[in-house]
Protein backbone atom coordinates (compact mmCIF):
# COMPACT_ATOMS: atom_id res chain seq x y z
CA UNK A 1 0.00 0.00 0.00
CA UNK A 2 2.79 2.31 0.98
CA UNK A 3 4.46 1.95 -2.40
CA UNK A 4 1.23 2.48 -4.24
CA UNK A 5 0.46 5.60 -2.25
CA UNK A 6 3.95 6.79 -2.81
CA UNK A 7 3.69 6.28 -6.54
CA UNK A 8 0.37 8.08 -6.63
CA UNK A 9 1.88 10.97 -4.73
CA UNK A 10 4.79 11.05 -7.16
CA UNK A 11 2.48 11.05 -10.15
CA UNK A 12 0.33 13.72 -8.58
CA UNK A 13 3.43 15.71 -7.77
CA UNK A 14 4.72 15.41 -11.31
CA UNK A 15 1.37 16.47 -12.68
CA UNK A 16 1.29 19.41 -10.32
CA UNK A 17 4.82 20.32 -11.33
CA UNK A 18 3.83 20.21 -14.98
CA UNK A 19 0.83 22.41 -14.33
CA UNK A 20 2.96 24.84 -12.36
CA UNK A 21 5.52 24.96 -15.15
CA UNK A 22 2.97 25.47 -17.87
CA UNK A 23 1.40 28.24 -15.81
CA UNK A 24 4.75 29.97 -15.48
CA UNK A 25 4.33 33.69 -15.63
CA UNK A 26 6.27 36.64 -14.32
CA UNK A 27 5.13 36.15 -10.73
CA UNK A 28 4.98 32.42 -10.37
CA UNK A 29 7.82 30.58 -8.74
CA UNK A 30 8.89 27.28 -10.31
CA UNK A 31 11.18 26.56 -7.38
CA UNK A 32 8.44 26.72 -4.80
CA UNK A 33 8.41 23.49 -2.86
CA UNK A 34 5.41 21.34 -2.09
CA UNK A 35 4.55 21.42 1.55
CA UNK A 36 3.93 17.69 1.54
CA UNK A 37 1.83 15.66 3.93
CA UNK A 38 1.85 16.73 7.53
CA UNK A 39 2.09 14.64 10.65
CA UNK A 40 -0.61 12.79 12.50
CA UNK A 41 -3.09 14.22 14.96
CA UNK A 42 -1.96 14.73 18.49
CA UNK A 43 -3.76 14.60 21.78
CA UNK A 44 -4.46 18.01 23.25
CA UNK A 45 -2.41 17.48 26.42
CA UNK A 46 0.85 17.09 24.50
CA UNK A 47 2.82 19.92 22.96
CA UNK A 48 4.38 19.34 19.55
CA UNK A 49 7.69 21.13 19.15
CA UNK A 50 9.05 21.48 15.65
CA UNK A 51 12.32 22.75 14.21
CA UNK A 52 13.80 23.88 10.94
CA UNK A 53 16.25 21.69 9.08
CA UNK A 54 19.12 23.71 10.56
CA UNK A 55 21.27 22.35 13.38
CA UNK A 56 21.23 25.57 15.41
CA UNK A 57 17.45 25.78 15.24
CA UNK A 58 17.16 22.17 16.32
CA UNK A 59 19.24 22.84 19.45
CA UNK A 60 16.92 25.70 20.43
CA UNK A 61 13.89 23.51 19.76
CA UNK A 62 15.40 20.81 21.96
CA UNK A 63 15.88 23.37 24.74
CA UNK A 64 12.20 24.35 24.47
CA UNK A 65 11.21 20.68 24.51
CA UNK A 66 13.26 19.79 27.58
CA UNK A 67 12.15 22.92 29.42
CA UNK A 68 8.52 21.99 28.73
CA UNK A 69 9.10 18.42 29.85
CA UNK A 70 10.73 19.64 33.06
CA UNK A 71 7.55 21.59 33.71
CA UNK A 72 5.40 18.50 33.33
CA UNK A 73 4.28 18.73 29.71
CA UNK A 74 4.31 15.74 27.40
CA UNK A 75 6.34 16.79 24.41
CA UNK A 76 6.37 15.35 20.95
CA UNK A 77 9.38 16.31 18.83
CA UNK A 78 8.97 16.93 15.13
CA UNK A 79 12.41 18.22 14.19
CA UNK A 80 14.12 19.09 10.91
CA UNK A 81 10.84 19.66 9.11
CA UNK A 82 12.44 21.85 6.48
CA UNK A 83 12.27 25.51 5.72
CA UNK A 84 9.51 28.03 6.31
CA UNK A 85 7.37 27.05 3.33
CA UNK A 86 7.36 23.49 4.59
CA UNK A 87 6.42 23.90 8.24
CA UNK A 88 4.22 27.01 8.24
CA UNK A 89 1.07 25.15 7.11
CA UNK A 90 1.63 22.56 9.86
CA UNK A 91 1.82 25.38 12.43
CA UNK A 92 -1.25 27.11 11.11
CA UNK A 93 -3.41 24.00 11.37
CA UNK A 94 -2.06 23.10 14.79
CA UNK A 95 -0.02 19.99 13.99
CA UNK A 96 3.08 21.75 15.27
CA UNK A 97 2.56 24.10 18.20
CA UNK A 98 5.97 25.53 19.05
CA UNK A 99 8.93 26.28 16.77
CA UNK A 100 11.97 28.52 17.19
CA UNK A 101 11.90 31.31 14.65
CA UNK A 102 13.86 34.44 13.75
CA UNK A 103 12.03 37.77 13.90
CA UNK A 104 13.40 39.48 10.78
CA UNK A 105 13.17 36.56 8.42
CA UNK A 106 9.76 35.61 9.76
CA UNK A 107 8.46 39.15 9.33
CA UNK A 108 9.77 39.16 5.78
CA UNK A 109 7.87 35.92 5.16
CA UNK A 110 4.57 37.43 6.27
CA UNK A 111 5.24 40.95 4.98
CA UNK A 112 7.84 41.04 2.18
CA UNK A 113 7.46 44.82 1.83
CA UNK A 114 8.49 45.62 5.39
CA UNK A 115 10.98 48.43 5.96
CA UNK A 116 11.58 47.80 9.68
CA UNK A 117 15.15 46.80 10.53
CA UNK A 118 15.71 47.45 14.25
CA UNK A 119 14.98 44.64 16.69
CA UNK A 120 12.13 46.58 18.40
CA UNK A 121 10.43 47.69 15.19
CA UNK A 122 10.67 44.24 13.67
CA UNK A 123 9.21 42.59 16.76
CA UNK A 124 6.38 45.13 16.97
CA UNK A 125 5.46 44.66 13.32
CA UNK A 126 5.80 40.91 13.58
CA UNK A 127 3.28 40.72 16.43
CA UNK A 128 0.70 42.24 14.06
CA UNK A 129 1.78 40.33 11.00
CA UNK A 130 1.37 36.76 12.24
CA UNK A 131 -1.92 35.04 11.33
CA UNK A 132 -4.64 34.84 14.02
CA UNK A 133 -4.02 31.19 14.74
CA UNK A 134 -0.40 31.92 15.70
CA UNK A 135 1.44 34.14 18.16
CA UNK A 136 5.01 35.07 18.97
CA UNK A 137 6.29 34.93 22.55
CA UNK A 138 8.91 37.34 23.93
CA UNK A 139 11.93 37.66 21.67
CA UNK A 140 15.33 36.58 22.86
CA UNK A 141 18.40 38.84 22.83
CA UNK A 142 20.08 36.05 20.83
CA UNK A 143 20.27 36.78 17.11
CA UNK A 144 21.10 34.77 14.05
CA UNK A 145 21.20 37.22 11.19
CA UNK A 146 23.35 38.42 8.34
CA UNK A 147 26.37 40.38 9.50
CA UNK A 148 29.61 41.79 8.16
CA UNK A 149 32.77 40.34 9.65
CA UNK A 150 36.47 41.07 9.38
CA UNK A 151 39.50 39.28 10.74
CA UNK A 152 40.67 40.35 14.20
CA UNK A 153 44.00 41.49 12.72
CA UNK A 154 42.31 43.71 10.17
CA UNK A 155 39.95 45.12 12.79
CA UNK A 156 42.87 45.98 15.02
CA UNK A 157 45.13 47.51 12.39
CA UNK A 158 42.32 49.68 10.98
CA UNK A 159 40.59 50.32 14.30
CA UNK A 160 37.28 48.83 13.20
CA UNK A 161 34.29 48.25 15.45
CA UNK A 162 31.37 49.35 13.31
CA UNK A 163 30.55 49.03 9.60
CA UNK A 164 30.88 52.80 9.25
CA UNK A 165 34.58 52.58 10.19
CA UNK A 166 35.19 50.94 6.81
CA UNK A 167 34.40 54.20 5.03
CA UNK A 168 37.47 55.71 3.45
CA UNK A 169 39.46 52.48 3.23
CA UNK A 170 40.38 51.98 -0.43
CA UNK A 171 40.22 48.75 -2.37
CA UNK A 172 37.91 46.82 -0.07
CA UNK A 173 36.32 43.62 -1.31
CA UNK A 174 33.25 42.14 0.32
CA UNK A 175 32.64 38.42 -0.01
CA UNK A 176 29.44 36.47 0.38
CA UNK A 177 26.99 34.28 -1.48
CA UNK A 178 26.35 35.31 -5.09
CA UNK A 179 22.95 36.80 -4.21
CA UNK A 180 24.49 39.26 -1.73
CA UNK A 181 25.20 41.54 -4.68
CA UNK A 182 21.45 42.00 -5.19
CA UNK A 183 20.37 42.19 -1.54
CA UNK A 184 19.37 45.52 0.07
CA UNK A 185 22.25 45.11 2.54
CA UNK A 186 24.74 44.27 -0.24
CA UNK A 187 27.37 46.57 -1.79
CA UNK A 188 24.72 49.13 -2.76
CA UNK A 189 23.34 49.27 0.79
CA UNK A 190 26.86 49.65 2.19
CA UNK A 191 27.41 52.66 -0.03
CA UNK A 192 24.00 54.23 0.64
CA UNK A 193 23.82 53.72 4.39
CA UNK A 194 27.45 53.91 5.49
CA UNK A 195 29.25 55.50 2.53
CA UNK A 196 31.45 52.42 2.27
CA UNK A 197 32.58 51.58 -1.26
CA UNK A 198 33.40 47.95 -1.88
CA UNK A 199 33.96 45.59 -4.76
CA UNK A 200 31.94 42.39 -4.66
CA UNK A 201 33.31 38.87 -4.87
CA UNK A 202 31.05 35.82 -4.82
CA UNK A 203 32.61 33.37 -2.41
CA UNK A 204 29.77 30.87 -2.06
CA UNK A 205 30.34 28.22 0.56
CA UNK A 206 33.91 29.26 1.28
CA UNK A 207 33.20 32.82 2.47
CA UNK A 208 34.85 32.35 5.87
CA UNK A 209 37.89 30.60 4.38
CA UNK A 210 38.21 33.42 1.85
CA UNK A 211 38.15 36.01 4.61
CA UNK A 212 40.80 34.16 6.59
CA UNK A 213 42.94 33.66 3.47
CA UNK A 214 42.61 37.34 2.64
CA UNK A 215 40.98 37.06 -0.78
CA UNK A 216 38.19 39.24 0.62
CA UNK A 217 38.39 41.89 3.37
CA UNK A 218 34.82 41.81 4.64
CA UNK A 219 32.58 38.73 4.76
CA UNK A 220 28.84 38.25 5.03
CA UNK A 221 28.40 35.52 7.67
CA UNK A 222 25.47 34.57 9.93
CA UNK A 223 26.02 36.18 13.30
CA UNK A 224 25.68 32.90 15.21
CA UNK A 225 28.18 31.06 13.00
CA UNK A 226 30.63 29.26 15.30
CA UNK A 227 33.50 30.13 12.99
CA UNK A 228 33.24 33.78 14.13
CA UNK A 229 34.56 32.41 17.42
CA UNK A 230 36.84 29.65 16.16
CA UNK A 231 38.42 31.68 13.35
CA UNK A 232 38.79 34.79 15.50
CA UNK A 233 36.56 37.09 13.43
CA UNK A 234 35.14 40.41 14.48
CA UNK A 235 31.49 41.16 13.72
CA UNK A 236 31.12 44.83 12.82
CA UNK A 237 28.35 46.70 14.61
CA UNK A 238 25.43 47.92 12.54
CA UNK A 239 24.14 51.06 14.31
CA UNK A 240 22.21 52.28 11.24
CA UNK A 241 20.25 49.06 10.88
CA UNK A 242 21.51 48.00 7.46
CA UNK A 243 20.67 44.40 8.29
CA UNK A 244 17.21 43.25 9.22
CA UNK A 245 17.38 42.32 12.91
CA UNK A 246 16.60 38.65 13.38
CA UNK A 247 16.26 37.67 17.01
CA UNK A 248 15.35 34.20 18.10
CA UNK A 249 11.63 34.14 18.85
CA UNK A 250 9.29 31.24 19.63
CA UNK A 251 6.38 31.01 17.20
CA UNK A 252 3.52 29.17 18.88
CA UNK A 253 -0.10 28.23 18.26
CA UNK A 254 -2.46 30.87 19.68
CA UNK A 255 -4.27 28.20 21.72
CA UNK A 256 -1.17 27.17 23.70
CA UNK A 257 0.28 30.63 24.44
CA UNK A 258 -1.08 30.60 28.00
CA UNK A 259 0.43 27.19 28.71
CA UNK A 260 3.92 27.55 27.31
CA UNK A 261 4.76 31.24 27.74
CA UNK A 262 5.63 30.83 31.43
CA UNK A 263 8.13 28.10 30.53
CA UNK A 264 9.66 29.43 27.32
CA UNK A 265 9.89 33.16 28.08
CA UNK A 266 12.61 32.60 30.73
CA UNK A 267 14.48 30.43 28.21
CA UNK A 268 14.37 33.21 25.63
CA UNK A 269 15.53 35.74 28.20
CA UNK A 270 18.49 33.57 29.21
CA UNK A 271 19.64 32.87 25.65
CA UNK A 272 22.22 35.52 24.72
CA UNK A 273 23.91 36.09 21.35
CA UNK A 274 27.18 34.72 22.74
CA UNK A 275 25.27 31.86 24.33
CA UNK A 276 23.77 30.88 20.98
CA UNK A 277 27.18 30.90 19.28
CA UNK A 278 28.44 28.75 22.13
CA UNK A 279 25.65 26.22 21.58
CA UNK A 280 26.51 26.09 17.89
CA UNK A 281 30.20 25.60 18.65
CA UNK A 282 29.34 22.61 20.83
CA UNK A 283 27.47 21.11 17.89
CA UNK A 284 29.89 21.80 15.03
CA UNK A 285 33.23 21.64 16.84
CA UNK A 286 32.59 19.11 19.58
CA UNK A 287 30.00 17.06 17.66
CA UNK A 288 27.71 16.83 20.69
CA UNK A 289 24.08 15.85 20.27
CA UNK A 290 21.40 18.49 20.66
CA UNK A 291 19.92 16.56 23.63
CA UNK A 292 23.17 16.84 25.60
CA UNK A 293 23.78 20.45 24.62
CA UNK A 294 20.24 21.43 25.60
CA UNK A 295 20.32 19.54 28.91
CA UNK A 296 23.63 21.15 29.92
CA UNK A 297 22.50 24.60 28.92
CA UNK A 298 19.25 24.34 30.90
CA UNK A 299 21.13 23.08 33.96
CA UNK A 300 23.72 25.87 33.72
CA UNK A 301 20.99 28.48 33.52
CA UNK A 302 19.00 26.97 36.35
CA UNK A 303 15.98 26.38 34.14
CA UNK A 304 15.56 22.64 34.62
CA UNK B 1 6.55 31.75 -23.21
CA UNK B 2 6.72 34.95 -21.18
CA UNK B 3 9.69 33.62 -19.31
CA UNK B 4 11.59 33.00 -22.55
CA UNK B 5 10.90 36.55 -23.70
CA UNK B 6 12.11 37.84 -20.34
CA UNK B 7 15.19 35.66 -20.51
CA UNK B 8 16.07 36.99 -23.95
CA UNK B 9 15.42 40.51 -22.71
CA UNK B 10 17.73 39.81 -19.75
CA UNK B 11 20.56 38.77 -22.07
CA UNK B 12 20.35 42.02 -24.02
CA UNK B 13 19.49 44.35 -21.14
CA UNK B 14 21.96 46.97 -19.96
CA UNK B 15 21.83 45.55 -16.42
CA UNK B 16 24.00 42.66 -17.52
CA UNK B 17 26.71 45.06 -18.68
CA UNK B 18 27.29 46.39 -15.18
CA UNK B 19 27.44 44.67 -11.81
CA UNK B 20 30.33 42.70 -10.36
CA UNK B 21 30.40 40.39 -13.38
CA UNK B 22 29.40 41.88 -16.74
CA UNK B 23 27.96 39.36 -19.19
CA UNK B 24 30.87 39.76 -21.62
CA UNK B 25 33.32 38.94 -18.83
CA UNK B 26 31.22 35.97 -17.76
CA UNK B 27 31.29 34.58 -21.31
CA UNK B 28 35.03 35.24 -21.58
CA UNK B 29 35.84 33.49 -18.29
CA UNK B 30 33.47 30.65 -19.14
CA UNK B 31 35.23 30.08 -22.46
CA UNK B 32 38.67 30.52 -20.92
CA UNK B 33 37.96 27.81 -18.33
CA UNK B 34 36.69 25.54 -21.10
CA UNK B 35 39.53 26.06 -23.56
CA UNK B 36 42.34 25.90 -20.99
CA UNK B 37 40.90 22.79 -19.34
CA UNK B 38 40.46 20.94 -22.64
CA UNK B 39 43.96 21.96 -23.83
CA UNK B 40 45.63 20.74 -20.64
CA UNK B 41 43.62 17.54 -20.79
CA UNK B 42 44.64 17.07 -24.44
CA UNK B 43 48.33 17.53 -23.67
CA UNK B 44 48.06 14.74 -21.12
CA UNK B 45 45.58 12.39 -22.78
CA UNK B 46 46.47 12.54 -26.49
CA UNK B 47 50.07 11.23 -26.27
CA UNK B 48 49.00 8.68 -23.69
CA UNK B 49 46.13 7.53 -25.90
CA UNK B 50 48.34 7.27 -28.98
CA UNK B 51 50.85 5.22 -27.07
CA UNK B 52 48.17 2.88 -25.76
CA UNK B 53 46.62 2.52 -29.21
CA UNK B 54 49.97 1.97 -30.94
CA UNK B 55 51.47 -0.52 -28.53
CA UNK B 56 48.25 -2.08 -27.26
CA UNK B 57 49.81 -1.93 -23.80
CA UNK B 58 47.84 -0.55 -20.88
CA UNK B 59 44.64 -0.75 -22.86
CA UNK B 60 42.67 -2.24 -19.96
CA UNK B 61 43.91 0.50 -17.66
CA UNK B 62 42.93 3.21 -20.15
CA UNK B 63 39.49 1.70 -20.71
CA UNK B 64 38.89 1.22 -17.00
CA UNK B 65 40.19 4.65 -16.14
CA UNK B 66 38.07 6.47 -18.69
CA UNK B 67 35.01 4.48 -17.66
CA UNK B 68 35.48 5.06 -13.96
CA UNK B 69 36.28 8.74 -14.32
CA UNK B 70 32.91 9.33 -15.94
CA UNK B 71 31.24 8.36 -12.67
CA UNK B 72 33.01 11.08 -10.67
CA UNK B 73 30.48 13.69 -9.51
CA UNK B 74 31.83 16.95 -10.89
CA UNK B 75 30.19 19.26 -8.35
CA UNK B 76 31.68 17.37 -5.44
CA UNK B 77 35.04 17.31 -7.17
CA UNK B 78 35.07 21.09 -7.68
CA UNK B 79 34.23 21.79 -4.04
CA UNK B 80 36.60 19.13 -2.77
CA UNK B 81 39.52 20.46 -4.81
CA UNK B 82 38.80 24.04 -3.71
CA UNK B 83 39.03 22.90 -0.11
CA UNK B 84 42.14 20.81 -0.77
CA UNK B 85 43.96 23.51 -2.79
CA UNK B 86 42.78 26.30 -0.51
CA UNK B 87 40.61 29.27 -1.41
CA UNK B 88 43.54 31.24 -2.79
CA UNK B 89 43.79 28.71 -5.62
CA UNK B 90 40.17 28.49 -6.68
CA UNK B 91 40.97 28.93 -10.36
CA UNK B 92 43.54 26.14 -10.26
CA UNK B 93 41.24 23.88 -8.29
CA UNK B 94 38.30 24.39 -10.63
CA UNK B 95 40.51 23.96 -13.71
CA UNK B 96 41.93 20.73 -12.30
CA UNK B 97 38.43 19.38 -11.80
CA UNK B 98 37.49 20.22 -15.40
CA UNK B 99 40.74 18.72 -16.72
CA UNK B 100 39.98 15.46 -14.91
CA UNK B 101 36.54 15.56 -16.48
CA UNK B 102 37.92 16.15 -19.98
CA UNK B 103 40.63 13.47 -19.95
CA UNK B 104 38.48 10.30 -20.35
CA UNK B 105 36.76 11.19 -23.64
CA UNK B 106 40.00 12.54 -25.15
CA UNK B 107 41.94 9.46 -24.06
CA UNK B 108 39.26 7.23 -25.53
CA UNK B 109 39.27 9.18 -28.80
CA UNK B 110 43.05 9.05 -29.09
CA UNK B 111 43.53 5.34 -28.50
CA UNK B 112 40.47 4.14 -30.34
CA UNK B 113 41.43 6.26 -33.35
CA UNK B 114 44.84 4.60 -33.56
CA UNK B 115 43.43 1.21 -32.77
CA UNK B 116 40.73 1.43 -35.40
CA UNK B 117 43.21 1.71 -38.27
CA UNK B 118 42.94 -1.44 -40.34
CA UNK B 119 45.69 -3.98 -39.57
CA UNK B 120 46.27 -4.45 -43.32
CA UNK B 121 47.24 -0.81 -43.67
CA UNK B 122 49.60 -0.96 -40.71
CA UNK B 123 51.14 -4.15 -42.07
CA UNK B 124 51.50 -2.47 -45.45
CA UNK B 125 53.27 0.47 -43.90
CA UNK B 126 55.68 -1.87 -42.12
CA UNK B 127 56.20 -3.79 -45.37
CA UNK B 128 57.39 -0.71 -47.24
CA UNK B 129 60.02 -0.28 -44.52
CA UNK B 130 58.52 2.29 -42.14
CA UNK B 131 59.87 2.25 -38.60
CA UNK B 132 57.48 1.87 -35.68
CA UNK B 133 57.44 5.61 -35.01
CA UNK B 134 56.90 6.34 -38.71
CA UNK B 135 53.92 3.98 -38.71
CA UNK B 136 52.49 5.88 -35.75
CA UNK B 137 53.27 9.34 -37.09
CA UNK B 138 52.46 8.89 -40.77
CA UNK B 139 49.73 6.28 -40.77
CA UNK B 140 48.01 5.66 -37.47
CA UNK B 141 47.76 9.23 -36.17
CA UNK B 142 46.47 10.83 -39.40
CA UNK B 143 43.96 8.04 -39.97
CA UNK B 144 42.85 8.22 -36.35
CA UNK B 145 42.38 11.99 -36.31
CA UNK B 146 38.60 12.01 -36.94
CA UNK B 147 38.03 9.83 -33.86
CA UNK B 148 40.43 11.97 -31.81
CA UNK B 149 38.60 15.13 -32.81
CA UNK B 150 35.38 13.36 -31.87
CA UNK B 151 36.84 12.75 -28.40
CA UNK B 152 37.89 16.38 -28.09
CA UNK B 153 34.43 17.37 -29.22
CA UNK B 154 32.61 15.44 -26.52
CA UNK B 155 35.15 16.56 -23.90
CA UNK B 156 34.59 20.21 -24.84
CA UNK B 157 30.83 19.88 -24.69
CA UNK B 158 31.00 18.22 -21.31
CA UNK B 159 33.36 20.86 -19.95
CA UNK B 160 31.49 23.88 -21.34
CA UNK B 161 28.38 22.64 -19.56
CA UNK B 162 30.19 21.79 -16.34
CA UNK B 163 32.10 25.08 -16.07
CA UNK B 164 28.72 26.37 -14.86
CA UNK B 165 29.70 24.89 -11.49
CA UNK B 166 32.53 27.40 -11.20
CA UNK B 167 29.82 29.91 -10.34
CA UNK B 168 29.43 28.17 -6.99
CA UNK B 169 32.97 28.99 -5.91
CA UNK B 170 33.63 32.43 -7.38
CA UNK B 171 32.52 35.39 -9.50
CA UNK B 172 33.13 33.91 -12.91
CA UNK B 173 31.51 31.99 -15.69
CA UNK B 174 27.86 32.01 -16.66
CA UNK B 175 27.04 29.78 -13.70
CA UNK B 176 27.39 32.82 -11.44
CA UNK B 177 24.12 34.21 -12.79
CA UNK B 178 22.38 30.89 -12.28
CA UNK B 179 23.61 30.49 -8.69
CA UNK B 180 22.62 34.08 -7.92
CA UNK B 181 19.33 33.85 -9.79
CA UNK B 182 18.17 30.80 -7.84
CA UNK B 183 18.62 32.62 -4.53
CA UNK B 184 16.98 35.88 -5.59
CA UNK B 185 14.35 33.97 -7.59
CA UNK B 186 15.13 35.80 -10.82
CA UNK B 187 14.08 33.18 -13.31
CA UNK B 188 14.67 35.35 -16.36
CA UNK B 189 18.31 35.61 -15.28
CA UNK B 190 18.63 31.85 -14.69
CA UNK B 191 17.11 30.96 -18.05
CA UNK B 192 18.98 33.75 -19.84
CA UNK B 193 22.34 32.50 -18.57
CA UNK B 194 21.40 28.92 -19.40
CA UNK B 195 20.50 29.95 -22.95
CA UNK B 196 23.87 31.65 -23.40
CA UNK B 197 25.58 28.43 -22.28
CA UNK B 198 23.52 26.48 -24.81
CA UNK B 199 24.52 28.88 -27.57
CA UNK B 200 28.20 28.53 -26.61
CA UNK B 201 27.90 24.75 -26.61
CA UNK B 202 26.23 24.68 -30.03
CA UNK B 203 28.85 27.03 -31.52
CA UNK B 204 31.73 24.95 -30.14
CA UNK B 205 30.11 21.78 -31.42
CA UNK B 206 29.76 23.32 -34.86
CA UNK B 207 33.47 24.21 -34.88
CA UNK B 208 34.40 20.64 -34.06
CA UNK B 209 32.03 19.27 -36.68
CA UNK B 210 33.86 21.33 -39.28
CA UNK B 211 37.26 20.29 -37.90
CA UNK B 212 36.28 16.62 -38.00
CA UNK B 213 35.56 16.92 -41.70
CA UNK B 214 38.70 18.90 -42.39
CA UNK B 215 41.08 16.39 -40.81
CA UNK B 216 40.08 13.42 -42.95
CA UNK B 217 43.28 12.81 -44.98
CA UNK B 218 43.02 13.73 -48.65
CA UNK B 219 43.69 10.18 -49.80
CA UNK B 220 41.00 8.74 -47.61
CA UNK B 221 38.45 11.27 -48.78
CA UNK B 222 39.36 10.63 -52.42
CA UNK B 223 38.92 6.91 -51.81
CA UNK B 224 35.51 7.46 -50.21
CA UNK B 225 34.29 9.77 -52.97
CA UNK B 226 35.42 7.32 -55.60
CA UNK B 227 33.24 4.56 -54.26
Amino acid sequence: MRTIRRTTTLVAGAAAALLTLSACGGDSDPLEQDTGDSGEDTASDTIVVGSQAYYSNEIIAEIYAQALEADGFTVERNFSIGQRDAYMPALENGEVQVIPEYTGNLLQYFDPETTATSAEDVYAELANAVPESLAVLEQSPATDQDSYNVTADFAESEGLTSIGDLAGIDGLTVGGPAELEERPYGPQGLADVYGVDVAFEATGDTTVQDLVAGTVDVANVFSADPRIQTEDLVTLEDPEGLFLASNVVPLVGADVVEDVAAVIDPVSAALTPEGLVDLNVQSTEEQRSSEDIAADWLAENGLA
Amino acid sequence: MDLFAEAIAWIFSTDTQSGSLPLSEAIATHLAFTVVSVLIAAVIAVPAGWLVGHTGRGREIAVGLSGAARAVPSFGLVLLLVLVFGVTHKVGASTTAFVLLAIPPILAGAYSGVEAVERRIVDGARAVGMTSSQVLGKVEIPLGLPLLIGGLRSATLQVVATVTLAGYVGSWGLGFYIVQGIQIRDFAQILGAALVIVVLAVLLDLLFALAERAVVPRGVRAGRDGR
